[in-house]
Formats: C-alpha cells, structure tokens, sequence
C-alpha cells in the first residue's frame, strides 16, 4: 500500500493546469481531494508520474447563482456543500446526498468535481447529478465546453472528459420551489458505496405527478437514469401500484455485480426497494412544501 | 498535621485500590498522540523490509528471479527460501506442533503467501523492488471447502509432510488430515441418544474472521555485530516466548537477545505468534548489520497473519420432553489452513473447546475435532476469547436455542431448567473441567427482570401477528445467551507452550521513599494494566496507585512471563501480583515489629500500614516501614523490600455472563437494527469496573462485528475476498449499538483476590446472543439454523428463502 515515484505540481490557475497536462499527456493525472485517486496509487492500480493538484485554484472553489442555474466549482469539497446555505436552500438533495458519502474526514478532503469526475459507478453524485439534469463545464487545451451529466459516463473510470481536460464547474439548474427530492442509499457501514442507491426529483401539482426523474447508483457500470421508470409516472398520484410500477421499471435497467454487498439478484432488488422509498420519501417532502 | 485528621475512608480512597473506577493512567499519552508504538521507533541506518507475495491460492514456483530488483538503486538484499535454507530457516516451527514456510520452499499454499522478502532504504524503494521480483508459477488445484479436504482424491497439500501418518496430536488419516482429538465417553453418550425423548441436529457454523486490531504486526530487529546481540523491538503479546523462540531458531543465547513490546495498539491474540516478517527482519539485520524494520499493511494484516475460527460445529443433544439435556455430541470440522499454527497451548490442538457443556448440566458428553488442512491463511488463534472458547459457547448456546424451538420451551426458560446449580461448583463437567465457581440461576434472572423479559416476549407476540396480517414488514428477535468461559490458561499440569509452563509473574520493588516500580511477564495491548496492577498493588500494600509505576514489555528487566491473550492476566498475573506483594508485606510486618517494638504477632494491618492491636494509635505506614527496610532493618534482616512471585495456578477461572439482545429486521433490505443489549457479567472480584465496563464494550462490539458481518471468505480459486476495511465489516459509531453493563460478583474461591478476567467475555456471549436474536426473529417463520455472519443480503435471502 506504497504508491510508485511521481512528481507533484500545484498551479495557481485553470490554464498552468490544463498546460501542465497537456505537456505530461498519458503520464499526468489531475488530482483534487485524493480520496478516490490516492487510494487507488497506494493499492498501485493507478500510477501517474505527475499530479496535478487542482487545490491552489481558488476559482474553482465557489458556489454561486448564475441565471437559472447553480454553478458549484470543481474543487468544491463535500463539507463545503453541506456547509453551503444556497444549495440547502436551492439543491437540497446535494446536500442531503452528500451527508451520505463516507466520513466527516473525507467529506473535508473529497471534493465534488472529483466525486463526478472519477467515473467509479458506486459515486453517489454522478447519479444525483442526472437526475438534477446537470452539465458539467470541461476546460482543456482546445477551450471551453458542456457535458451534460447524463451523457458523461461511458464505463468505469471512462468518462466523456477528453485527455489534458479538466472539470472546472457543475452547472445544475435549479429546480423549482417546493419541488421533491430524496436519495436513499443501502450500504453496510458508514464509509462504505452503495449496495444500491436511488435518487429522485419530482414536482406535484394538484397531487399528482408533474415531472420525475429517477436515477440509480452503483447498480451497473456506469450511473443509471431510469428515464423509462420516471416517465411511467409523471400524471400518476403515486398509488401503491405506481411506485411498485416504477421501481420494477429502475430494476430492469439495472446490471448489478456480484461482492461483498450481496449477489446480484440481492442489488436489483434493492434497487427497487431504494426506488420506491425514494419515490415515497420525495412525494412526502413536495407535499409538504420542502 | 492533616495525616492525624483523616478518616479510615480517606485513607482508603486515596490508595485507589481494587474497587475504584480509576482512569486509566495510560490514557494520558493514549489521547494526546504520545504513545510509543514499534512504527515509531526508528534507528539509525535503519532499513525497511516487505514482502513479495503469492498471486495464487496453491501453485508450483518454477522461477523467482530478482536481479531486477536487486540492481533498483536503494535495494540492499532480496532474501528468498534459498537464501535461509543454509541457516536453516526457510521453515519454522509452529507454536501447534506443525512447520510453517517461512518463505515460499518450491510451493504456495494460499494466496498472498510470502515468497520473498526485500530490503531496501526506505519503504517506497521496498515497494518499487516487489514489482520488479519476477516469480513464474505452475498453478496446482485449489482445496477451500474444508468438507473436501478428505475426500480420497483431494489435492495434497503438504507434500513436505508426506508419509508422516503421525502429527505432533496423533495419527493422521489422510494426507490434508491434521489431528483428530477427542473427550468424553462415547458409549455412555451414544446410550443417552438412543433413550432420549429429543434429539436436535444442527451443522452450526462459525466462519472464518480476524481480530484486525487497528496496529498491524510489525518489528525493528536490530543486531550488533561487535556484541552479538539481538534487539528485537515488536508488537508481541508474548514478548518472552517470542524471546526463546527467536534463541531457538537462531542459536543466539536467550540472554543476548532483547526483546521489546513497547505500546500496542491492540493484539485481540493477532500478535502471539511469531511471523515470517519477524524472522526475516532477524535474518536480514543479521545480514547486512543493520536494523531493518517490518510492518505489515492493512491487507496484509487481513489476509496472512492469524485468522480466527473456521469451526464447523455438527452438534447435537439429548433431552427429556420436559426439556432437561441428557447428552451432547459434537463434531467439529476445523479449518486450519495452510500451516497449523494455530497459538493453543501445546496439548490442546482444539484449544479448550471441550468447554462445550457450557454453563448446563449435561451428563456425558462427546466431542471429536478433526483439524484439516486447506489452500488458506494459517492461523487459529483466539480472537478475544480463551483458545477456541467463543466457537464452544457459540456452538452450544445455538444448540440450545434449536432444542428450545423443538420442545415448544422459552430459550430462558429451558436455560434455567439445565443450569449447573449454584450447590454444584466446584463442579465437573462431562467433558473434564472443574468449574470453579458461578451462580447462574441468579445472574439469568436479574438479566431478565432488567429487560422486562416477559413483556418483550409479549411484545414480539403481538408484532408477529401484526406481520402476518400484512401491517408490517419488520420482525423482532429476542437473543438469550448465558455462557462460561475457561480463561487463566494455566495450570502447568496440563498448560505449556514449546514446554514452557504457563505460568506468570510479577516483580515488585518498593523504593525506600515509599514509592514503587513493578513488572510483570503479561504485556498490555490496551487493557489497562498499568491502572489496574497499581489497584492491586495499592489495595495489598496500602500504597496509593499513582505512587506505583508498572513496566511491562521488557524481557531484560520483567520477570519470564507469558504474556497476555486468553484473558489469562488477571487469572495468573494478577495473582502473581497478589502473592509477590504477600511476600513483601510479610517482611514488612518483621519490620514493623521491630520498630514498634512489639511482637509480629501483636501486629494487625490496617488499609495502609500495621498497627499494634488493641492500640491503634501506635502504627507505621508502608511509606516509612520502607524507609526502615533499607535504613535500619532489623538485626540479621537483609535490607530492602521486593519481591518476586512466579504463580502458577491450581485451576482455570469460570467467568460467567448473562446476555439479552433485541432486534428488529427488516425484511425487505435484510438490515436489522439492535434495539436493546443488555449484558450481565461475573468476574468474581472487581478490580476496576470502569475498566470492567470499557472491556465489556469493546468485546461486544467485537461480537457484533462478527455475527453481523466479518468474514474472511475465500472463492473457489482461492482468492481472498474482503481483505480491506472497505469489505471486512469494523462497526463505527454509528453502526455499533448502546451497550448497557450489569453484574453479579460470585468470587473465584482459588484465586488470591477471587478475580476471574473478563476481556473477552463479550466477545465470547455476543456472538451467539446476536445470532441468537437473529434466529429468533425468523423461527416464526420455520427457521432453525440461519449461518453467520448476519449481514444484509443474508437476512434478505433467508427471508426469501422462509417466504417472507
Ligand atoms: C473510505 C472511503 C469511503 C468513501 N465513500 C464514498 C461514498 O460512499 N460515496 C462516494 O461518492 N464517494 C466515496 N468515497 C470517495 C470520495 O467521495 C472521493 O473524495 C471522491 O470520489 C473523489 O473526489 P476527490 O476530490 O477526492 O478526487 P480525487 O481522488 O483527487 O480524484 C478522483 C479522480 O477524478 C479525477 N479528477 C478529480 N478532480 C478532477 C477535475 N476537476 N477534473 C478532471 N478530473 C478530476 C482525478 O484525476 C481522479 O482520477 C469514499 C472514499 C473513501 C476513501
């Protein structure tokens, strides 16, 4: 649990750090929190001989309003959005989500543009993040562009992010007022991923169903977003049957793997039951106004 | 001025003696990040060793070549098999009798064995070395399941042993047979069988865990070549045992090796034995005359060093309709893994397992345990508990939880209908232990009264009816288990290990102001010792605890010891510390004599000093009978005050406990939530109850780990699954339930203070009240047996299995 030589860079700016990439290519990795990358350099399944540490750039450091959206920087760390009284107000499943991620410890450490960056399927906020219809603000050598969040995870650890382009924002439109939200997550102790876990966000109105969206972590090899489920129930009053309805349809998508968690059939199940709490919990919590 | 005007109870209380919730003085360096641990030590020129280790389960090594290695800059010596072959050290002895590779001899036999071991400057060059060690393997067939091991055309896993039809605890039936043991008397068991109303059968198993203590093992051996000594700095349970070991393999004389324990961040029995990592630090200081130190990582820890358990338990009892046990049977499938190694005293292959009876009258008994081996980690050891006693209480408290089932009879209530009654003791058991001393029939009734037991059986009554109409999806469990332990190992008659009896010791020194310094063969990984040896102390010799300093660890200045594991500290070297200080007080009331110039006889003690009887007012404290014994001894007394005690005792202790969990499940994620723990526990005499209280939580929580998630699982090629915190389930706060603590105090009648040890006596009765609780939750729903450990999708599948 010793990682091999590297050599460690920390710029002040977007730009040196995109630079610093470039210039080291395939042998380059940035490096943010350290809670997902360094482990995986001591156990010497990752290797890079450059770090690129993106904690000097205070730019990337900021949660702010801007237009309809809530842009929340890279290196924003998960303590830091727990702490912040714009998301509790305007993204409160951000922040309930984030209170689930590990320990106090790695929350100070672990940062958001890393935890959706990694491209490991058992991140809670890759999930949460495409059921907030979320983009992600990449930067790299050739300029400026958006990845929505849906679209941005093509296995594990692959990601849509080209080589020497670095995450700098999360861009998330702000759901409306008095909309619905929950993340339940299955796990086995407090620091450990998801056996299965299901993010909902949802608007009523006259007590049924405006709009959902439904999305699953750790249940494949990338994040799920059970469009087929979520539309199945927009007009419904979420009877019984609807839910259970819906959390058949999230199974279905569903290709857990086998571990220490619980065999596969064990985590499709449970997605479904994280679904249907998810679903109840987030009704709940429109109805009531919060 | 103000000595003349304190009270009796001053005087007691500012002595801290036995009895009083003292903090532990070992916490002051503990919580502020001063402790002195082995990885903190760092020596001049010091060099760092790790392992290259087996990818493969069980394979052939056709090649190992280091040169790349060897030529990384910063790499001193890459040591293999053959390079400890002239010395003769690429095998050791284990402490079972068995031999155990050193460093892969032409074979691995589980994965992550060790192959080679590197020496480099620093840690980092050590690790860059072990990818550059290339070893070319021909993969043979893996043997996991313990229940194959004999099948006739098993793989062979010890082809060093082959031919060898008699091991170090008798013949062997097959070549992956280790020893069969048995106890008790088959025929008179058999009869009871035949005549009993009830029978119950019940393959219980308990799975393979690790005591994971937060430090792993690791040690600084040093050798100075001009004196031809031997320091060896490590985290060792045993440190004497570990200090004739290493003069045995390594024919340094034992008085030139120096062998250290400094501060140890837990051992749960992970660090009794003596490791590859410790032999080769040895062979390479010996070798490149410079200190090398070794230490393990997590993983590493996980999946070599010592697991625990592995017990397949087929059990089996006899009883009367009215539910009294008449006989028991069990056969015990043991796991051993590679290599037996397991840390049992020498005669013992199944450690103290014949404790089966448990805490019931039984009258005949039998008990055979075959050892096996297979493609897994060696180990065996006693996690928490007295040699293989938690698989024994585990096993028979399920047991009677089966037979409870069966006759349609409360599991307390059948409990109480086989207790060994309190006019029994000392009581022998149909397996061959004399109980020393225990009151079960009161502690499982004040255990009851205190949860309100009947209430709570009501309670689940009325909840299993709301499940059945649909209302609810959770299900309640009520655990009971009632154990007895056999800790204090032991009496020399029939406890050694390598020969060497297991007795304890302690040495106390009184220095002429007063104060004292003393030491002992057991050696503290967190139990306190240096509060609660200075309670002995204190309340023995009337010298307050704070003015008493205990050095453990040391094997040039302690006294020969052999440490601490097994709960046997309190047992042996606590008594030792009882007697030793008997002796000093024995001179000290000579002293007082002559300086009171009174007879010995007219002499009484009293809390802190001797006063004349009759004439309280004429007295001498401690504090100054110490002053005379160097000062002004009397004619023809040798000076000074100290004294030695090596104790070996005349019995084992039988700490006793009475444990009640309740627990709600929910089926539909298989996760159950500890309502309620409440645990009662006897160990005879109270030395500290908070320490007591601490050692209470940290076993159940131990317990808890285990019944609801640890597991060192292996799959069919023999890979180890789970060796890392993220999988090998250690509880956190926020998982570990509310413990509440009770006791009854029912004095060993053996023992100088009547105290029994009570380290490991949650771990041994919270395993089996959890998994009690558990099976009880789902026997409404037809279950008999559900297998630990009790996580998640387990619960989940054994609901779907019940059709709930
Ligand atoms: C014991 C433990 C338990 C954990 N439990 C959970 C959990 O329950 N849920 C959960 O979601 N996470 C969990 N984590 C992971 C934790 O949340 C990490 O902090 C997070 O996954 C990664 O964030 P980081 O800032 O630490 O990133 P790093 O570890 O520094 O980086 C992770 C990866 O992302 C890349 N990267 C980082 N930032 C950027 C960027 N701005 N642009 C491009 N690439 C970037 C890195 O190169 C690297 O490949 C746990 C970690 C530990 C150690």
């Amino acid at each position: 649990m010793i990682p091999g030589t590297f050599v460690y860079h920390r710029p002040g700016t977007v730009q040196e750090a995109v630079a610093l990439l470039a210039d080291h290519g395939e042998e380059a990795r940035p490096l943010a929190g350290g809670h997902s990358l360094i482990p995986m350099m001591k156990l010497r399944m990752a290797a890079p001989e450059h770090l690129v540490d993106l904690r000097g750039i205070g730019a990337l450091k900021t949660i702010a309003e801007d237009g309809g959206d809530i842009v929340i920087g890279a290196a924003v760390t998960q303590a830091q959005a727990i702490a912040s009284d714009l998301l509790a107000a305007r993204l409160p499943i951000i922040r309930g989500t984030a209170l689930q991620i590990a320990d106090p410890q790695i929350r100070y450490l672990g940062t958001l543009g890393g935890n959706v960056a990694n491209g490991d399927p058992g991140n809670d906020m890759p999930a949460v993040m495409q059921c907030l219809g979320a983009r992600y603000v990449a930067e790299g050598p050739d300029g400026v562009r958006e990845i929505p969040a849906a679209e941005f995870y093509l296995g594990p650890y692959a990601t849509a992010l080209a080589p020497a382009e670095i995450l700098t924002a999360i861009r998330v439109p702000a759901p409306p007022a008095g909309h619905g939200w929950a993340y339940e997550k299955l796990k086995r102790k407090v620091g450990d991923y998801a056996t299965a876990a299901a993010a909902v966000v949802l608007t009523l109105a006259a007590g049924k169903v405006a709009t959902c969206a439904i999305a699953l972590t750790n249940l494949g090899p990338t994040p799920l977003l059970a469009n087929a489920a979520a539309a199945g129930l927009v007009g419904s009053n979420l009877a019984p049957a609807d839910v259970k309805a819906a959390a058949d349809a999230a199974k279905a998508i569903t290709d857990p793997a086998g571990d220490g968690r619980g065999p596969p059939a064990y985590r499709r199940e449970m997605a479904g039951v994280m679904v249907a709490r998810a679903l109840t919990r987030a009704a709940q919590r429109a109805a009531n106004g919060a | 001025m103000n000595e003349m005007v304190i009270t009796r109870e001053q005087r007691e209380a500012r002595l801290e003696g036995m009895g009083c919730k003292r903090k532990r003085v070992e916490d002051i360096r503990f919580t502020q990040g001063k402790g002195n641990y082995v990885d903190d030590l760092k020596l001049p020129g010091m060099l760092h060793g790790d392992f290259v280790r087996s990818q493969y389960g069980h394979a052939r090594i056709k090649r190992i070549d280091a040169a790349k290695a060897r030529a990384l800059p910063g790499v001193i010596a890459v040591l293999t098999a053959d390079d400890l072959k002239p010395l003769g050290l690429h095998w050791m002895p284990t402490l079972a009798g068995d031999v155990q590779a050193v460093l892969a001899d032409g074979k691995v036999h589980f994965q992550n064995q060790e192959i080679a071991f590197v020496v480099a400057e620093n840690r980092y060059v050590a690790d860059d070395a072990i990818q550059l060690v290339e070893v070319e393997y021909e993969e043979l067939p893996v043997l996991v399941d313990p229940f194959k091991a004999l099948d006739p055309d098993a793989p062979e896993l010890r082809p060093d042993l082959a031919g060898k039809t008699v091991g170090a605890h008798g013949p062997r039936k097959h070549h992956n047979h280790i020893f069969e043991w048995t106890v008790g008397d088959r025929a008179a068991t058999d009869e009871a069988f035949n005549r009993a109303d009830v029978t119950i059968k019940e393959m219980i198993s308990y799975q393979r865990v690790h005591p994971s203590p937060l430090e792993t093992c690791q040690c600084v051996a040093s050798f100075d070549k001009i004196k031809g000594e031997l320091t060896v700095h490590g985290t060792f349970q045993a440190p004497h045992v570990i200090r004739t070991v290493a003069s045995l393999l390594s024919k340094i004389p034992e008085h030139k090796i120096h062998v250290v324990a400094p501060d140890i961040g837990g051992g749960f029995g992970n660090k009794v034995g003596a490791y590859s990592g410790y032999i080769c630090a040895i062979v390479a200081t010996i070798v490149t005359g410079q200190p090398v130190k070794w230490v393990e990582d997590r993983i590493e820890n996980l999946s070599t060093t010592s697991f625990a358990r592995d017990y397949h338990m087929t059990t089996e009892i006899a009883a009367t309709k009215d539910g009294k046990v008449t006989g028991l049977r069990v056969h015990v499938l043991a796991d051993h893994g590679a290599f037996d190694a397991c840390a049992d005293p020498s005669k013992w292959p199944a450690g103290f397992f014949n404790i089966v009876t448990g805490s019931y009258d039984f009258p005949v008994a039998h008990l055979a345990v075959d050892g096996v081996y297979t493609n897994k980690a060696p180990g065996g050891v006693a996690y928490r508990c007295s040699f293989r006693v938690t698989e024994a209480a585990y096993c028979i408290e399920r047991a009677m939880d089966i037979l409870a089932h069966k006759l349609g009879l409360d599991p307390a209530e059948l409990r109480l209908r086989n207790f060994v009654r309190r006019d029994q003791f000392p009581y022998q058991s149909a397996l061959g232990w004399e109980y020393d001393s225990g009151d079960y029939d009161t502690a499982m009734r004040k255990a009851m009264d205190a949860v309100g037991y009947a209430e709570l059986r009501a309670e689940q009554a009325r909840r299993r009816e709301a499940f059945r109409r649909g209302e609810t999806r959770e299900i309640m469990g009520i655990g009971v288990s009632f154990f007895t332990e056999i800790v204090g190992a032991g009496p020399s008659k029939n406890c050694d290990i390598l020969g060497v009896a297991m007795f304890d010791s302690a040495e106390i020194r009184i220095h002429p102001t007063g104060s004292i310094i003393a030491r002992m063969g057991s050696k503290s990984q967190g139990q306190g010792h240096e509060t609660t040896w200075a309670q002995i102390i204190a309340t023995e010799l009337g010298i307050p605890a704070d003015d008493i300093m205990i050095e453990e660890g040391n094997t040039d200045t302690a006294p020969y010891g052999l440490g601490t594991y097994g709960s046997r500290s309190t047992p042996v070297t606590g008594a030792a510390i009882a007697m030793a200080a008997r002796k000093i007080k024995a001179k000290a009331q000579m002293i007082a004599a002559h300086l009171l110039e009174v007879s010995e006889y007219d002499l009484e003690w009293d809390i802190d000093g001797f006063r004349v009887k009759g004439n309280p007012e004429r007295a001498k404290t401690m504090k100054e009978i110490a002053w005379a014994a160097y000062n002004s001894p009397p004619p023809g007394l040798e000076p000074g005050l100290e004294a030695v005690n090596y104790y070996d005792p005349p019995n084992m202790t039988y700490p006793f406990g009475a444990y009640i969990c309740v627990m709600d499940i929910d089926v539909d994620t298989g996760v159950a939530t500890t309502r309620r723990f409440y645990a009662l526990d006897d160990c005879g005499t109270r030395i500290n109850p908070m320490i007591i209280e601490g050692q209470v939580h940290g076993g159940l929580t131990e317990a808890f780990a285990i019944a609801m998630g640890q597991e060192i699982r292996y799959d069919e090629l023999g890979n180890v699954i789970g060796a890392s915190f993220m999988d090998f389930f250690l509880p956190t706060a926020v998982e570990t339930p509310v413990w509440e603590t009770d006791f009854t105090v029912t004095p060993s009648p053996h023992h100088p203070i009547g105290a029994k040890g009570v380290g490991e006596s949650p771990n041994v009765g919270g395993v089996p009240c959890f998994s009690n609780a558990v099976n009880d939750a789902f026997s409404f729903l037809g279950a008999t047996h559900i297998q630990m450990p009790h996580d998640a999708w387990r619960l989940w599948q054994a609901a779907q299995d019940l059709g709930a």
